[in-house]
C-alpha cells in the first residue's frame, strides 16, 4: 500500500511538472502510468521530433524534454508505478481517495490529479466483428511469454518492428508462423526485414503480403482466420493464435467511469483551479476541457501550477500559504 | 473558382456529403479542413502522419502526389486500408485538388 499527498494519474509532461510545483509546497507525489516509461505522448508518439513552443527552448526534442523534467523533479523524489493502469477510484471514510491499479497496487491520497492526456495507450485492435470474443481464446495483442506458442500455428499481422521481430522469434518456437501485411515493403529495421525475407525463403515464415485478416472463425476457441489477399478470393487460414501488432493508440479508458463530468472524451474543469465536479479530484493537461482549451504542453504546465495551490488548501484548509519565487527560496528537495 | 478558394467534398461515416470550401493560401491540409468544419476527424498528432486518425478514401480520380514513406508506414497501423487510402493530413490544399471527393474511413470500435 502506498500513501502520498497527491496521486497523479499519468506521467506525461504535465503530470511530471506538477510534481515540481507540489514539491515547492512540500507536497509529495506518486505517479501512475499504464506505459512502461514516463513522458506520455512525448515518448510514445514523437520522442525524436523537435518541439518549438516550450518557453525558453528555441527547440527541444520531445524525449529530451522528458529527460529534463525528470531531472527537474528528482529533488522531490516522486514515486512511480509504471506499466499499470489506474482502474478503480473510490472515496474512503476519512475523505481520501483509494486507487486500485490493473495489477492490484493500492494508493491512498487526499488529492488526485488526473493528467491522463488522451487516455491510456492500448494496442490498436483490428475492427473484426467477433475479435473481442476470441481475446485470450486465440487472439493476443501482446506477447508475454513466447513459450505459449510452442508447437502452435500462429499468424502475426502488421508491418512494423514488433511484427517483424516477433515473427522471427516465433519462427523458432511455433510449429508454423505466418506474417500478414497490407503491402510488400516493411517499415521495420532493415536488419529485421532482411531476416524475415530470409526465413520466408527458407519456408520458416509464410509471408502473405498485399493482404489483411478480415474475419475470425472457430467455436469456443479460434480456429481459422479469413484472409483477404489481392487478386484472390477470400480464403481461410488454419491457426491456433492470431497476434495483431498495429502499435498503440490512446483511449480514455477507466477514467470515464469515475463519476466525473465528461465532454467529448475530456473532463470538464473549473478554470479557477482545474477542479472537477468531485472535490479533491483535479484534471490537468490534455485530459481536461474548458472554454478556450488548447492542448499544449505549456498550458498544461500552467494548469498544474494553479491546481497545486488549490490542492494545498484542500489538504490543509487551515494553513496559510505564502508564495515564494524559486529564486528566493531555492529548491529544497525531500530527504 | 473564387481566388484562393477550392471546393472539396467529404463523405462522412453516415454517408452524408459535405461540400466544403478550402483556402489554398493557408498551408492547410484535408484533416484540418475537416476539423474546421467540425467533421468527426481526430487529427491526434496534429498532421504529422503519426496517428492515422485522419484516414480517408479518395473517391475522385485526382492525381495526388505519391504517399511518402512516413505516410505508408502510418497506414500500416490503420485498418480498413484500401488502394485509395490516404492520410487526410498529407493531402495539401492546393488548386490541383479542386473538386476532390474523399470519404472518412471507419473508426475503430464504432
Ligand atoms: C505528434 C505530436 C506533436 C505535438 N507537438 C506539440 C508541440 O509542438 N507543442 C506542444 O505544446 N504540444 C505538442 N503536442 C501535444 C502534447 O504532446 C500534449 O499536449 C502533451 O503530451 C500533453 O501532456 P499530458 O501530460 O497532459 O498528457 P500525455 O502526454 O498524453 O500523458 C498522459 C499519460 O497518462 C497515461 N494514462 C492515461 N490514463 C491512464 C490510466 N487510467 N492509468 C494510467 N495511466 C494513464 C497515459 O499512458 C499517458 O502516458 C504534440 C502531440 C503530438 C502527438
Ligand atoms: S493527423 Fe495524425 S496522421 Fe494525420
Amino acid at each position: 500500500m502506498i500513501q502520498t499527498d497527491i496521486l497523479i494519474i499519468g506521467a506525461g509532461p504535465v503530470g511530471l511538472f506538477t510534481v515540481f510545483e507540489a514539491g515547492l509546497l512540500k507536497l509529495k507525489c506518486h505517479l501512475v502510468d499504464s506505459l512502461g516509461q514516463p513522458g506520455g505522448q512525448l515518448n510514445e508518439i514523437y520522442p525524436k521530433k523537435p518541439i518549438y513552443d516550450i518557453p525558453g527552448y528555441p527547440s527541444i526534442l520531445a524525449g529530451d524534454l522528458t529527460e529534463n523534467l525528470l531531472k527537474q523533479i528528482e529533488p522531490f523524489k516522486p514515486g512511480f508505478t509504471l506499466g499499470e493502469r489506474a482502474e478503480k477510484l473510490e472515496k474512503t471514510d476519512d475523505n481520501k481517495f483509494k486507487l486500485t491499479t490493473s495489477r492490484g497496487t493500492i494508493i491512498y491520497a487526499p488529492v488526485v490529479a488526473i493528467a491522463g492526456g488522451l487516455g491510456c495507450f492500448e494496442p490498436r485492435k483490428p475492427p473484426i466483428e467477433n475479435i473481442d470474443f476470441y481475446e485470450d481464446k486465440g487472439v493476443d495483442y501482446v506477447i508475454k511469454d513466447p513459450e505459449k506458442y510452442r508447437g502452435k500455428k500462429v499468424l502475426v499481422a502488421g508491418g512494423g518492428d514488433s511484427a517483424l521481430d516477433w515473427s522471427i522469434i516465433l519462427a523458432d518456437i511455433a510449429d508454423e508462423v505466418a506474417l500478414v501485411h497490407r503491402r510488400t515493403s516493411f517499415r521495420g529495421a532493415l536488419d529485421s526485414v532482411e531476416k524475415v525475407m530470409d526465413l520466408a525463403q527458407k519456408g520458416k515464415i509464410n509471408l502473405i503480403t498485399n493482404a489483411q485478416a478480415v474475419g475470425l472463425n472457430g467455436d469456443s476457441v479460434l480456429k481459422e482466420i479469413v484472409i483477404e489477399e489481392e487478386g484472390k478470393e477470400n480464403y481461410n487460414y488454419q491457426v491456433d493464435h492470431f497476434i495483431p501488432l498495429f502499435g498503440l493508440a490512446p483511449k480514455l479508458g477507466p477514467i470515464a467511469d469515475w463519476g466525473l463530468e465528461i465532454e467529448d472524451n475530456a473532463i470538464k474543469v473549473n478554470t479557477l483551479d482545474y477542479s472537477t465536479n468531485i472535490p479533491g479530484i483535479y484534471a490537468i493537461g490534455d485530459i481536461n476541457t474548458y472554454p478556450g482549451k488548447l492542448k499544449l504542453i505549456l498550458c498544461g504546465f500552467h494548469e498544474g501550477t494553479l491546481m497545486i495551490q488549490s490542492a494545498f488548501k484542500h489538504i490543509y484548509p487551515d494553513q496559510k500559504l505564502s508564495f515564494k519565487y524559486t529564486t528566493v527560496a531555492g529548491v529544497n528537495g525531500f530527504e | 473558382m473564387q481566388d484562393n478558394i477550392i471546393q472539396v467534398t467529404v463523405v462522412d461515416r453516415e454517408g452524408i456529403e459535405h461540400n466544403l470550401e478550402a483556402p489554398t493560401d493557408m498551408a492547410m491540409n484535408m484533416m484540418e479542413v475537416c476539423k474546421s468544419y467540425e467533421l468527426p476527424v481526430e487529427g491526434t498528432c496534429g498532421g504529422m502522419a503519426l496517428c492515422a486518425s485522419c484516414h480517408v478514401y479518395v473517391l475522385s480520380d485526382h492525381e495526388l502526389s505519391e504517399p511518402s514513406e512516413d505516410e505508408e508506414n502510418m497506414l500500416d497501423q490503420a485498418f480498413f486500408v484500401k488502394s485509395n487510402s490516404r492520410l487526410g493530413c498529407q493531402i495539401k490544399i492546393t488548386e490541383v485538388i479542386d473538386g476532390l471527393i474523399v470519404q472518412l474511413a471507419p473508426v475503430n470500435g464504432e
